[in-house]
């Protein structure tokens, strides 16, 4: 009994006293881009020499690389190279946080690299600056020549971590570079790296060629060329090379584009100027009438799940984006503002569809929401179209022309990205005048 | 029967002392109120126009006397013109300064045709009546939504002060440290609610003893990779930003706080 008591007289006397929890609601932030910090990678010492490759320059090459893609999307802020106090190889081992934290970075890029027996081995890590610890590390083996691919690889991962979105840079834009004077264009089918480097040209020229579309394994691109003087869509193989027209179609196909999984080719196919779309099996080379209207329909684009089909239409008079089944049934416009619509493309993510908007003579590029509303145009000018998506539907390429001279001086044509946001417009360096891009999907997923 | 009667009296006894002791709103202790910050109130004339105070005191002094008389001789009559007398005499320089509006006024060169512009405009508005009535609603109104939200923050002032033992400006400038320091994830999707509970332990310095994401587990669940680098952003925030601005006093009451990370508002712009 008397230690009953002892203990309750404990109790009453160690009991703390209680308060509520002080609870602060934190709703706003800072929006500047995220400053990291990309330490070259260090070479190590057993490196031995492979072809053309400047070992010795090489963690530095990747490095800048690395940055030049933070940099480009908006949301990143690489610090100078200059102001780093740890060496590349002592970094990679333990950071020393607090000289990092120094120099406002809040997280760090270190890595190492090494060519041995004609082999490249790369591994990498990222760190929590305030944190004071890693976020994740990888390591990657590959031929010494794809050290490029190895640098974007390591930029999606790093990109992936840092926003919870999958990345966007191993990835390749397939346009059509232009040159020669405005009223004799020629025109090429290229594909390049989404940084611009690493051109390479898939069609020689001799033939006009419009509006190519990749796949969604990238091995396979679909286009628009002409064919005994009439606008057929055709089937590239990059790897191989080899083309194919696609569909005995006995009129003009054009504005193609590949289903999400890559069986079907949706198309426009004009007869006695009507056009309709048409989808076609690539296995079965079934040929099937989607859309039936005395109106002109064009620019089809798929939802990523394969349900519906978005195009523009002038059935209403003016040109309008509509929405269909992938049957063709359940017809609605979803366009109703002021102006011309044009090019509908769903986006990866499903949740939005770019487009072209015309209006008093200017040219826009905006999104919505799929069934029309929430319009937010990004981007204005004197004539620009031809939307394509980023493989994590964050941001948009397009292409621009200039406005040329009654001799056709000053034209020029070229490739622009945006973030969805409406920020972060640039231009995106071709060798040539390029139009028409499309983005492929990640490379390696 | 009687023994165990002698046990539920104790154990309750014991049960209401300890009530009494533990809950927060039994305590009779005093309220810990925050340090009293005591302001000099300061005449400005006293810090400006140093030159002109001792002249100005004379006068002040002088008018004081006069003061002091009148009242004395209750019996003399009311002068006219005391009645036009300024209440505070007008300083030496304040005199100069009315001069140079003066000046300004009569120099036409001088005024700006915008405030030229705005001067005719006031006018008109001033001749219709029309107007001078909409204005007048408009005005309400306007006085009625700061009415509103002279109130909210009342309210919350008062939600603050007793709910978490922060005073609103005590909450403000953590707020704001915090605001400052929180790099927010610019890739969020924009349509989804996310919510992020950091508690804190803090030290007397406003340095973190411990943090403790609360829905820690989540950040691991498959498809939440948004939610684990919005929790991480916030982390990284807090330690950044440390030491925390709290309060000088009342330890007791914050030395546990709760954060509550919410982009939402912000990413919908």
């Amino acid at each position: 009994m008397k230690k009953l008591i002892l203990i309750f007289l404990l109790n009453i006397f160690l009991i703390n006293k209680s308060y509520a929890l002080i609870e602060v609601d934190i709703t706003r932030g800072n929006l500047d881009p995220l400053p990291i910090a990309v330490s070259p990678l260090h070479v190590d010492i057993k490196s031995e020499n492979y072809q053309d490759i400047k070992i010795k320059e090489l963690g530095n090459n990747i490095s800048e690389i690395i940055e030049n893609n933070f940099r480009a999307t908006g949301l990143f802020n690489p610090l100078k190279k200059e102001a780093f106090v740890q060496k590349p190889d002592i970094a990679h081992l333990k950071p020393r946080f607090e000289d990092w934290r120094l120099i406002k970075a809040q997280a760090l890029v270190t890595g190492k690299l090494l060519i041995k027996d004609g082999k490249l081995k790369v591994e990498f890590r990222l760190w929590d600056l305030a944190a004071t610890k890693e976020m994740t590390a990888l390591a990657f083996t590959t031929t010494p020549s794809n050290w490029r691919r190895v640098a974007h690889i390591i930029s999606d991962k790093i990109y992936e971590r840092l926003t919870g979105e999958d990345g966007y840079f191993d990835t390749r834009i397939i346009y059509v570079a232009e040159s020669g004077p405005k009223n004799q264009r020629i025109k090429k089918l290229a594909i390049m790296d989404q940084d611009g480097a690493k051109t390479k040209y898939l069609t020689l020229g001799n033939e006009l060629v419009l509006t190519p579309r990749f796949n969604p394994t990238n091995q396979m691109v679909t286009y628009m060329s002409y064919f005994r003087n009439m606008p057929r869509v055709y089937l590239l193989d990059i790897e191989t090379g080899t083309q194919e027209v696609v569909g005995n179609f006995p009129g003009m196909t054009f504005a193609p584009r590949f289903s999400p999984d890559g069986k079907k080719i949706v198309m426009s196919f004009a007869k006695d100027g009507n056009s309709d779309i048409y989808t076609m099996d690539l296995e079965t080379r079934v040929v099937e009438r989607i859309s039936n209207h005395s109106s002109i329909d064009t620019s089809p684009s798929f939802s990523p799940d394969g349900k519906f089909i978005a195009f523009n239409s002038d059935r209403s008079g003016l040109q309008q984006i509509y929405v269909m089944r992938s049957d063709g049934s359940g017809v609605k416009r979803i366009t109703f503002g002021n102006g011309i619509y044009g090019t509908p493309v769903w986006s990866p993510r499903g949740d939005l569809i770019a487009f072209t908007k015309m209006r008093k003579g200017r040219f826009y590029i905006g999104v919505m929401r799929i069934d029309g509303t929430g319009e937010r145009l990004l981007t204005e000018n004197y004539y620009q179209e031809a939307p394509s998506w980023s493989p994590n539907g964050r941001v948009l390429v397009f292409y621009r022309e200039t406005k040329a001279g009654p001799k056709g001086e000053g034209f020029s044509a070229k490739l622009w990205s945006i973030d969805i946001t409406g920020y972060n417009e640039k231009q995106l360096k071709t060798e040539t005048d390029a139009s028409d891009p499309s983005w492929s999907s990640l490379l390696t997923k | 029967m009687t023994r165990s009667l002698i046990y539920s009296l104790t154990f309750h006894s014991v049960m209401i002392l300890l009530t009494i002791v533990s809950l927060p709103f039994m305590l009779r202790e005093p309220i810990d109120l925050p340090p009293i910050v005591s302001l000099e109130l300061i005449q400005i004339s006293d810090k400006t126009m140093i030159p002109y105070a001792p002249k100005a005191r004379k006068i002040i002094e002088e008018t004081k006397k006069k003061e002091e008389e009148r009242l004395v001789s209750e019996q003399a009559p009311p002068s006219a013109k005391a009645k036009e007398k300024p209440d505070r005499i007008p300083l030496p320089n304040e005199k100069k300064e009315e001069k140079k509006i003066v000046k300004k006024k009569q120099n036409p060169e001088e005024i700006k045709p915008e405030i030229r512009q705005s001067s005719e405009f006031e006018k008109k508005e001033i001749v219709d009546t029309n107007q001078i009535a909409a204005l007048i609603d408009k005005a309400k109104e306007e006085e009625a939504v700061k009415q509103k939200k002279t109130d909210k923050i009342t309210q919350s002032s008062q939600k603050n002060s007793f709910a978490t033992g922060l005073t609103l400006s005590e909450e403000d400038a953590l707020r704001a440290q915090i605001f400052g320091c929180w790099s927010v994830p610019l890739g969020l999707p924009y349509d989804e609610d996310f919510l992020v509970r950091i508690k804190l332990n803090l030290k007397k310095d406003g340095t973190i003893l411990k943090s403790e994401i609360l829905d820690h587990q989540r950040m691991n669940r498959p498809g939440q990779k948004f939610y684990k680098v919005l929790a991480e952003s916030a982390l990284r925030a807090v330690r950044l930003c440390q030491p925390l601005k709290v309060p000088p006093t009342g330890y007791d009451k914050w030395k546990e706080i709760q954060l509550n990370f919410n982009p939402t508002e912000m990413l919908r712009g």
